[in-house]
């Protein structure tokens, strides 16, 4: 990857809000006490519309809250597994109040996964998908690069709900670029197109998964990137899904739990597919053994090696 | 009983007339929460009683603006009524005022009514849900922020209990809103000393509460929070004040007040009372 062009996502997301904070003086930036360098300009060029809430995240999504109730477009920015610490203000004042009240609050996870790999448990987020994902009325994306992370801006602005959106810690290769044209309603890209099997995965694991995907030969299997786990073209997705023997979901987060695999499975399942549906995640137990994120995986039985081999031994 | 006028400040009316006019509606306003209860049994009837005189000021002495016909006008001050359950108060002065129509109160918590045991936000007059406790001041804390930077002039009013303040949510917002220099910032505690369980200098202690807000920079001040005159006058004098720091009133209340069989009844916020109880008591006040 060292010749590729590496960004973080939330660099792209933060330099987008900036621009659009320049015309735009309905927006307003928190952060739970989280920065980024790319954030100290927009910390010191809009000291009035950012605050620094504090180590607080349970008042980081009420204050944004009562902005978002008079009229402000919010970006409540945390590390992704301390977002949960706020699950019941989210619920109450988010989840609920939206159906009633026009929010728009777009809640920033950084360090989704195991992105914080070697910072262990308490800031690997395993969560948040499945829990959010429980939630109406609120929006969760995922996306896989930073062209994605900086079109979520201008979406986020005109699509006037709660939204959670999760970002990889680390720097990624670019996937898409704009003239791709990704839509967020639409929730999907179908990256490459197979024909024996498809790989269904958000974020860092997509990188894995178009991987494995040039690494098997003739183009065989699918790549489908999801990045709005909620809601999504579910025809759109299913229409594509249906076509394969078997589907693979990889996802960086716990399975059989309501995230990425849940989804694949309750859309085959409801829409009466005959696909053969393989899971790759974390299983239920948390990860205490230090390691990169390779090595994460690894452990988990989902590393590169591991998902190439089972595909050959049982789609091809 | 007459529809208020729209804005309750366009009042002129003497000082005395005014107290007079807030003393019967407060008695009113008792009533008719009793009677809500011989309604809906469910509903907290003795956290809904400790506020009656808040509410009854707030609402009837001209210091809050709203307007049931604009109710998200920008000209509003903003009331987040952060202990829910214990507002039940609160509608028949939302009625009477004109934000929705009286015949509301008596079908309280019939299949498909508008009004709940508990308030929610479909609620014409209230600006949030608050049926889990300890999330009003935080967003008023953002309701007030943005009113600073929108550069509009108005108030955001909390009323809460004491017993919401062992929420950690709550010190997150009162450290906040001083730091901030929240000045638009009006938080009313119905400090009626019980929570669910029992008294709260039993569960965790609040006390000495007025120097925990005074420590955290508010303006604060411990009055009687049956005391028509007193809350009038104290919240007259610190609307007027505006001196870059939020501000508390810490309303000294009963639980329950005026169902004498639960005023030291440690579980009151638990109980009911039975069709008939309600009956006599209301009878008796007649």
């Amino acid at each position: 990857m060292s010749n590729v062009a590496m960004k973080a996502m939330r660099d792209a997301l933060i330099e987008g809000v900036y621009r659009r904070m320049q015309d735009d003086r309905r927006i307003f930036f928190l952060s739970a006490d989280m920065g980024a360098p790319v954030l100290d300009k927009l910390r010191a060029d809009f000291r009035d519309r950012f605050i620094n809430i504090g180590i607080a995240e349970q008042n980081l999504i009420n204050v944004a809250t009562g902005l978002a109730l008079e009229g402000f477009v919010v970006y409540a920015y945390a590390i992704a597994p301390f977002v949960l610490r706020a699950y019941e203000q989210i619920r109450i004042n988010l989840a609920l109040s939206s159906q009633i009240r026009q929010l728009n609050v777009n809640i920033v996870g950084t360090g989704a996964g195991v992105s914080y790999d070697v910072s262990g448990p308490t800031h690997h987020c395993l969560e948040d998908l499945s829990v959010m994902r429980t939630l109406p009325n609120i929006v969760v994306c995922s996306p896989s690069d930073s062209c994605l992370a900086q079109l979520f801006v201008d979406y986020s602005i005109h699509t006037k709900k709660p939204k959670y959106i999760r970002l990889d810690g680390k720097p990624l290769p670019f996937i898409y670029n704009e003239s791709m044209a990704p839509s967020f309603e639409k929730g999907f890209y179908e990256l490459v197109k197979g024909d024996k099997a498809c790989i269904v995965s958000s974020g860092y694991m997509t990188h894995m998964a178009l991987e494995i995907s040039k690494e098997i030969e003739d183009k065989s299997i699918g790549v489908v990137d999801i990045f709005t786990i909620k809601p999504i073209d579910e025809m759109s997705l299913f229409e594509i899904l249906k076509s394969y023997k078997t589907v693979i979901t990889l996802e960086e987060g716990f399975i059989g739990k309501g995230g990425l695999d849940s989804l694949v499975l309750c859309l085959l399942n409801d829409l009466q597919a005959d696909v053969r549906v393989k899971r790759f995640g974390f299983k239920d137990e948390y990860l205490f053994k230090v390691g990169s994120r390779d090595f994460l995986h690894n452990q988990s039985g989902f590393d590169k090696k591991s998902v190439r081999d089972w595909i050959l031994n049982e789609c091809l | 009983m007459a529809s208020m006028a729209k804005y309750v400040n366009d009042f002129k009316m003497s000082r005395m007339d005014l107290l007079i006019k807030m003393k019967e509606k407060a008695e009113w306003v008792w009533k008719e929460t009793l009677f809500l209860h011989g309604l809906a049994p469910e509903t907290r009837l003795a956290s809904s009683l400790s506020d009656v005189e808040i509410l009854t000021v707030l609402f009837y002495s001209g210091l809050m603006h709203y307007n049931p016909k604009l109710p998200f006008s920008d000209k509003r001050d903003r009331l987040i009524i952060s202990k829910g359950h214990g507002s039940i108060s609160m509608y028949p002065i939302l009625a009477d005022v004109g934000f929705f129509g009286l015949d509301e109160l008596a079908k309280i918590s019939q299949s498909d009514s508008l009004l709940g045991v508990i308030p929610d936000t479909l609620i014409p007059g209230y600006e949030t849900i608050n049926g889990s406790l300890g999330h009003g001041l935080g967003v008023a804390c953002g309701m007030a922020l943005a009113l600073k930077r929108k550069g509009i002039d108005r108030r955001v009013f909390v009323l809460c209990g004491d017993g919401e303040l062992n929420s950690g949510a709550m010190w997150e917002a009162i450290m906040l809103a001083s730091f901030h220099c929240l000045d638009n910032l009006f938080v009313i505690v119905d400090n009626n000393k019980m929570s669910m369980l029992g008294y709260q200098k039993d569960i965790l202690g609040l006390e000495p509460l007025e120097e925990k807000f005074s420590a955290f920079k508010w303006n604060s001040d411990v009055i009687n929070g049956h005391n028509i005159e007193k809350i009038y006058e104290t919240l007259n004098g610190l609307l007027n004040q505006r001196n870059g720091r939020p501000s508390v009133i810490i309303a000294d209340t009963i639980k329950a007040r005026g169902i004498l069989q639960w005023e030291n009844d440690e579980l009151c916020h638990i109980r009911s009372l039975k069709a008939e109880e309600v009956k006599r008591l209301l009878k008796e006040k007649k």
